[in-house]
């Protein structure tokens, strides 16, 4: 789960991290508001759930509170990789010496939480990591002892030759390693890491994403879920239990199984169609899953062709068949639907769909060609 | 032969009263597996479908019926103790089939279980599979498989039984089916079970799928192209996927790879591999390289 950078701030404010004052706004009267009570330049950030805010002009400075509305009435609505932006973070400019990047995540290859620390912090790091990688300091945390206070200072001299500097700059590390476990984060920002001209070091910017394994135990952090920052179809899915992702193509896919799913977007592609959609209705069997799955998809107007792509194993195909049925008699399809089916009682799943006039394939290459050529309004081969 | 799970499996069940666990139990006994114990803390002395003792601890179970496997099918909030737990009382296969185990748990998990000498497979895996041993642990279903000469190493769990499944339809068999998981911090890995398979004698040939992310499929590949003599075929899920709106730069620094279908593509290629473009695309290129 992704949070915004004023909820990742306000978590890094709790545990120490020095953040220059700021707050939230939807309107721009609310923004208006802040920028008056914070006196003086500040900066108005879009609050959306996607890298590269800056370069899309969604990030301004603005140096008194009229420049401040007028940027703010900008910034509300614009568009950022597809995403509306329904809020803006209005905060206290600060004076910039220097910056610099520390990072957390959790790595695949050394299987532990990795801190990454740069000098040469900002928007080009990436760039940095690529080209002069020897300017990142990379440290493994051993999670059996977390991280100690000399790791810390190690990682502080490597930023800074200023020993005020570098230790304050270690302090915002342990701090920043303690939000990170205790949010249940799988990444743990602050970029810029910065030193101002009077010599403070303070977290600028800063993005946490959530493990979507630990909302159930964290509560507190699931609370923070912002469901206007997504796209609606994805909420609705969550809800359902499902795992969807919407795509710009015209077939609408309904699969059990990440992989299955992706190897069923990419036969589709294969054969020259589209995917409308990622759509993984997961492991266990229960045809509410089912109705709910085509709800999501046929409210989608671009479908033109709907493709059942179940193995069954856990996921019993009598069930999938069943809420195909039940959903379809609530609600007419206008769309054609290809269902190709095998595994856990496909027999019981085939005789159901065939009682109620729909049919049914076993083979995925088969069913997948089929559904892309009805959704070029074609007829099925 | 087989690789990890064989005749001389002798399988505890972690969970086994509950809905998933009591379910997948009798499959696997059904399949022929040596089902001798489950653990459910509460209910130690009562059986399990009359027949399998059940037991408050693992110490226990594996104390009283020499149990050498378990397979955990306990709730997310669980699954990391159980682990640990299994390892701690001497279990040398711990399989974890549990989907949503946080991350930051797998970080303790993974070197503790290391240290007790244990193999971890999973979490969030479908298991394994050797047919000829008549020997499941796990969800893999039992009739998609026949024994046979190869290795099925994969990443998913539906997509694993596809494309398992349309070679048993052209009757090419299996020695072992291991499904590693997809989970960023799992136990054993592509390399693990490749190395496996090159030492089994009655391994020929290995089928190994991937997806997008991460770059274990690369180093895989690496591994394949200076250890393996045995021909290779694999697969990559998620080649037509769009990029995400990603947050934070962390991940790109790290890998230093954006783990790419294509990427892990020409990591296969380079490595002399076959790629299947398509599942059914395994078949004939496993079928030339039988030969």
């Amino acid at each position: 789960m992704n949070i915004h950078e004023y909820q990742a701030k306000e978590i890094l404010r709790r545990f120490g991290v020095p953040i220059p004052p700021g707050d939230v706004a939807t309107t721009v009267a609310e923004a208006e508001a802040i920028a008056t009570k914070l006196g003086g330049p500040v900066m108005v950030k879009a609050q959306v759930h996607a890298g590269g805010r800056g370069k899309a002009g969604g990030v301004k400075f603005c140096k008194d509170v009229a420049a401040a509305k007028e940027k703010a009435a900008a910034i509300l609505g614009m568009q950022i990789k597809g995403l509306t932006v329904e809020k803006v973070l209005v905060t206290t400019a600060a004076d910039i010496g220097t910056e610099a990047y520390v990072g957390i995540i959790v790595d695949r290859k050394t299987k532990k939480a990795v801190f990454m620390v740069s000098a040469a912090g900002g928007i080009d790091i990436e760039e940095v990591a690529a080209t002069t990688p020897e300017k990142i300091l990379y440290h493994p945390v051993d999670p059996r002892y977390g991280l100690q206070a000399f790791e810390a200072q190690q990682m502080g001299f490597f930023l800074y030759a200023d020993a005020k500097q570098a230790r304050a700059a270690a302090k915002i590390m342990q701090q920043l390693y303690q939000a990170f476990l205790a949010s249940g984060c799988s990444l743990a920002e602050i970029n810029p890491l910065v030193v101002t001209p009077t010599g403070d070091v303070i977290a600028v910017d800063a993005t946490m994403v959530i493990d979507d394994n630990e909302l159930d135990r964290l509560p507190a952090v699931a609370a923070l879920r912002d469901e206007s920052s997504e796209e609606p179809s994805e909420v609705a899915a969550r809800k359902a239990n499902l795992t969807f992702i919407k795509l710009d193509g015209n077939v609408g896919c309904v699969v059990n199984g990440a992989g299955l799913a992706m190897a069923t977007m990419d036969l589709v592609k294969y054969y020259g169609g589209d995917p409308a959609n990622f759509l993984d209705i997961g492991g266990s069997s229960n045809p509410e899953k089912v109705v709910n799955a085509l709800k999501i998809i046929t409210a989608d107007p671009s479908v033109k062709a709907i493709l059942f792509n179940i193995f069954g194993g856990i996921t019993r195909t009598d069930d999938v068949a069943n809420g195909i049925v039940t959903a379809t008699k609530a609600n007419p399809l206008k769309v054609p639907i290809v269902i190709r089916l095998t595994g856990t009682n496909e027999e019981i799943a085939v005789k159901i769909l065939t009682e109620n006039g729909f049919s049914a394939s076993s083979d995925m290459d088969e069913a997948v060609q089929k559904a892309v050529a009805l959704a070029k309004g074609g007829k099925a081969a | 032969m087989s690789v990890f799970v064989t005749k001389n499996t002798k399988l505890l069940v972690q969970g086994i009263t509950g809905r998933d666990g009591s379910f997948h139990a009798k499959q696997m006994m059904e399949y022929g597996t040596q089902v001798v114990a489950g653990v459910t803390p509460g209910k130690g002395g009562q059986k399990f479908e009359g027949t399998v003792p059940i037991y408050n601890t693992v110490a226990e179970a594996v104390k009283a019926t020499g149990a050498n496997t378990s397979v955990i099918y306990v709730p997310p909030p669980f699954a990391a103790d159980a682990m640990m737990e299994a390892a701690d009382a001497g279990i040398q296969l711990v399989v974890c089939i549990t989907e949503g185990v946080p991350v930051l748990d797998m970080t303790r998990v993974r070197p503790y279980v290391m240290e007790k000498g244990a193999r971890l497979v999973g979490p969030n895996c479908p298991g394994l599979i050797s047919p000829a041993d008549k020997a499941k642990v796990g969800i893999i279903p039992g009739r998609i498989c026949m024994p046979g000469p190869v290795g099925v190493v994969s990443r998913s769990g539906t997509l694993t039984y596809e494309i398992v499944y349309q070679l048993t339809r052209a009757g090419i068999g299996q020695t072992t089916c291991v499904g590693i998981g997809g989970d960023p911090i799992n136990g054993t890995n592509f390399i693990d079970a490749l190395e496996a398979f090159e030492k089994d004698p009655n391994t020929k040939a290995v089928a190994m799928m991937g997806e997008i992310g991460g770059t274990d499929e690369q180093e895989a590949a690496d591994f394949i192209k200076h250890h393996m003599k045995k021909p290779v075929v694999g697969f990559i899920a998620g080649q037509t996927a769009p990029p995400g709106r990603r947050m934070g730069h962390a991940g790109a620094i790290i890998s230093g790879s954006a783990g790419t279908a294509a990427e892990k593509i020409d990591a296969f290629k380079a490595a002399g591999m076959g790629v299947a473009q398509r599942p059914k695309d395994f078949v004939q290129l496993i079928q030339e390289r039988l030969k």
